[in-house]
């Protein structure tokens, strides 16, 4: 039992107004580089992810249009909700196991760690992800892609990080998703992740996407992060030494949660 | 209170956005549910997310996060699952179609002396990346003036970061993610995306 499931929106929501090509998108998108590029080279402040960025249209009603206030994360900002290996059963990292039958499509496990900029573990915090299926279907109503469901596969796994800041997930390669930003729109494919850091300033929901797809140039929402190395810490490795033989291939991505947490202030906290 | 000065050796992770279908995937029991409703002590705390033409947004997430009613910083597990009594001062949910979200909660209280507030993210379909913003309490007039953000802004922005007192004692916010009364969005310092750019 869930305690709230949203209506369907109307299917027209998720259409852009104006339909353009993907070469105007496409256009669109390097202007919006280039423009980044130029104001980091003059010293100005670039986020590492546009929020104001139409060619993803359907941010144009949705990005503020100030700069957020530069502030220092008071004492609740700087911890996060606490989790522990209990909180999540260790059936739920594997996505292939959640129906009777074995899912449709490329078994693969994607693992890694959830580190802090300074490199230190993130430990018992909770990653959640979900995706679409090997044809590129997700299971939500709203998705209209006329793709196959697949009654063994949901797409939506968990777990709770080890004392290494580990995590291991196994699942199927999400297949390309087609979308109406606008004409010809197909997503890489990609899956969703949200990440606990150990302070609710480092939370971060973001992307992982596969090595070599050839949809990453003409994808509005992967540009939305401006600089190329940003980009590329998106992309999972191909670790062979994680492939199981006659059974899965292996890919090893890492996350880096930014900005400090509560551990760099205690020798202060008996001031207050 | 100072920022980290050990160099950072890992460059951030970018976020990107939560999509159109985040339901089925980051949707659990009781998740509004930080206080159990109508214990002692809880409030709901409510409001809507609007966009730019001051339309109601029926897919974005809300998550807040903060203090006990004592000032304390929960430690308690049991965000994700529930005992109907433990107070973990976590919770996450999803707008309706009128753009509407809400928490059952309790007021968080002052802490370390400083102005309560609900650290609160927002997320959404056409939103690339999470917003961290600010939801105060109305009721202590003199901790809001010496709050040293609420004291950097315009009267207008401050408005923007500060819920309403209903007559029932509940609380009602309205987070606004572009147009004239804008909610303010906050960045962390000590965060390497202050660093950026220097």
């Amino acid at each position: 039992m869930t305690t709230h499931s949203p209506a369907a929106a109307p299917e027209s929501l998720l259409a852009s107004p104006d339909m353009p090509t993907q070469h105007q998108i496409s256009e669109e998108i390097a202007e919006a580089h280039r423009n980044a590029a130029d104001a980091e080279a003059r010293g100005e402040h670039v986020d590492r992810t546009l929020r104001d960025f139409a060619p993803y249209r359907s941010s144009v009603l949705r990005h503020p249009t100030k700069n957020p206030k530069l502030v220092d994360p008071e004492t609740i900002e700087l911890f996060s909700p606490a989790y522990g290996q209990r909180d999540v059963a260790a059936i739920e990292s594997d996505l292939t196991l959640q129906h009777s039958g074995e899912p449709l499509g490329e078994r693969i496990t994607v693992q890694g760690r959830v580190l802090d900029s300074w490199g230190r573990p993130v430990r018992n915090q909770l990653l959640e992800i979900w995706q679409a299926n090997a044809a590129g279907r997700y299971i939500h109503q709203r998705d209209q892609h006329p793709a196959p469901l697949d009654p063994n596969f949901t797409g939506a796994g968990r777990i709770v990080t080890d004392d290494d800041g580990a995590y291991k997930f196994t699942t199927i390669k999400p297949g390309p998703y087609p979308w109406k930003n606008h004409i010809n729109a197909w997503r890489p494919a990609h899956i969703h992740f949200s990440v606990f850091g150990t302070g609710f300033t480092q939370r971060i929901i973001t992307q992982m996407y596969f090595p070599s797809d050839p949809l990453f140039a003409l994808d509005p929402i992967y540009n939305t992060i401006p600089r190329q190395r940003d980009r590329d810490n998106l992309i999972a490795r191909y670790n062979h030494d994680h492939t199981v033989p006659e059974f899965s291939m292996g890919y090893e991505w890492d996350i880096v949660v930014d900005g400090p947490d509560a551990t760099w202030f205690e020798p202060e906290e008996g001031e207050h | 209170m100072s920022t980290p000065t050990a160099p950072r050796t890992h460059e951030p992770t970018a976020g990107q956005t939560v999509g159109p279908f985040f339901a089925y995937g980051t949707e659990f029991e009781k998740m509004n549910q930080v206080a159990f409703p109508h214990s002692p002590g809880a409030i709901v705390l409510s409001g809507r997310v609007l966009d730019g033409s001051g339309a109601p947004v029926p897919d974005s997430i809300v998550e807040i996060w903060s203090r006990d009613a004592d000032g304390e910083v929960p430690r308690a597990r049991g965000s994700f699952r529930r005992d109907d009594h433990s107070f973990t001062g976590y919770g996450r949910t999803f707008t309706d179609d009128e753009g509407h979200w809400e928490f059952w909660t309790r007021n968080p209280g002052p802490g370390d002396g400083r102005a309560a507030f609900f650290a609160t993210i927002v997320y959404a379909r056409g939103l690339p990346d999470k917003l961290h913003t600010r939801i105060y309490l109305p009721d202590d007039e003199a901790a809001l003036a010496a709050d040293p953000l609420l004291s950097s802004l315009a009267e207008d922005e401050r408005a923007t970061l500060v819920a309403t007192r209903l007559p029932n004692g509940y609380l009602h916010h309205e987070i606004r993610l572009q147009g004239q009364d804008e909610t303010v969005f906050l960045r962390f310092a000590g965060a390497a995306e202050d660093d950026l750019g220097e």
